[in-house]
């Protein structure tokens, strides 16, 4: 099934990719029909610089619990990063 | 089908086909060489794009002596690699239905306006593309209409904005062709209660249609690239049931 199950945000910093490092300046979450890996649906997160054309993407294809562990993981460790600029 | 003793020829190549927006569709055209004449075909490719998967069905129907050809329908979006391309069009939520059919009638023309054309033409797509066939028979002069597994023909609350403005089994009254809609029983867009519903909307305005339900499938049972959607046995059974619906139909 077609999900439509998608966003795109702003976002600003640095994304590396096959032809080397660039900036962002959005990034596309989606919960819908993967390009690479074998499932039905995944979770779907694109880091792109759209001033730049289609080809500056790097993308992020994972299952619901495998994006959810990293979620918890990421908010771990802003937690960790917080404490640290406030100390 | 050619016999082994007979020549099998065909050109496949990216054509530039205007459209009402003035911007040009590249689109993949693949035809049987020789004078024909030859029905045709429009693809409409799915969700993951104007990808690998579609520029083989193309040749594949071609190979069985139908003129194909598959726009990109995400081409507005930008060029690049397919699934880059399809990435964007669907973060900007898919490209609207009157485009869609807007581009199907660009298509429908440069088939029809060929020297080797016989003046029939089907419309076909898988996913996406099985909804926007549906849209594009219920909206051009189409001779048959192939939807497989097209989810969202009947509209969600959420489903209905200003991409997706109207639900296709909504303009049912206007399906011109016949319709062959191939479906998975463990599909949940388009789920066999919806598919149920939209038998219902046909029969009830008298439109000429076949439906087959396929147990032990779900969506994209023909994507022989994908394993875990890919079933085998129902996919081979699915295109028996699309040579046989387009011979009875458009030749």
């Amino acid at each position: 099934m077609c999900t439509t199950i998608s966003a795109k945000y702003p976002i600003a910093g640095s994304a590396k990719g096959p032809a080397g490092w660039f900036s962002l300046d959005h990034v596309y979450v989606a919960y819908d029909h993967p390009f690479h890996v074998d499932e039905e649906h995944a979770v779907g997160i694109d880091f792109v610089r759209e001033q730049a054309g289609t080809g500056h993407r790097v993308a992020v294809e994972l299952t619901i619990d495998d994006a959810r562990d990293l979620a918890h993981r990421i908010l771990a460790t802003l937690e960790e990063a917080e404490a640290f600029e406030t100390s | 089908m050619p016999t082994t003793d007979q020549y099998q020829g065909m050109i496949a190549e990216t054509v530039a086909v205007p459209t009402a927006t003035a911007d040009a569709i590249y689109a993949y055209y693949a035809r049987p060489t020789g004078p024909g004449p030859f029905p045709g075909i429009v693809l409409f490719h799915h969700r993951p794009g104007w990808d690998e998967w579609y520029h083989e069905i193309t040749r594949r129907f071609a190979h069985h002596g139908y003129a194909t050809i598959c726009p990109d329908l995400f081409f507005r979006f930008g060029h690049g690699d397919p699934d880059d391309v399809a990435a964007k069009a669907r973060a900007e939520g898919g490209v609207p239905d009157d485009m869609v059919v807007e581009d199907g009638r660009a298509c429908l023309d440069f088939l029809r306006g060929q020297p080797t054309s016989t003046g029939h033409v089907a419309v076909m797509g898988t996913c996406s593309g099985g909804r926007h066939a549906y849209l594009a028979a219920c909206n051009l002069d189409v001779d048959a209409c192939i939807d497989c597994w097209g989810g969202r023909v009947i509209h969600g609350p959420d489903d209905t904005d200003e991409i997706t403005p109207i639900a296709p089994i909504d303009m049912t009254a206007d399906l011109s062709a016949p319709l062959l809609g191939l479906f998975g029983e463990d599909d949940r867009n388009p789920s066999p209660d919806q598919v149920a519903q939209h038998e219902e909307v046909l029969r009830r305005h008298g439109k000429e249609y076949e439906f087959h339900m396929y147990p032990d499938a779900g969506h994209g049972f023909f994507y022989y690239d994908k394993p875990s959607n890919y079933r085998a046995e129902q996919s081979n059974d699915g295109w028996a049931k699309i040579w046989d619906f387009l011979a009875r139909t458009i030749g």
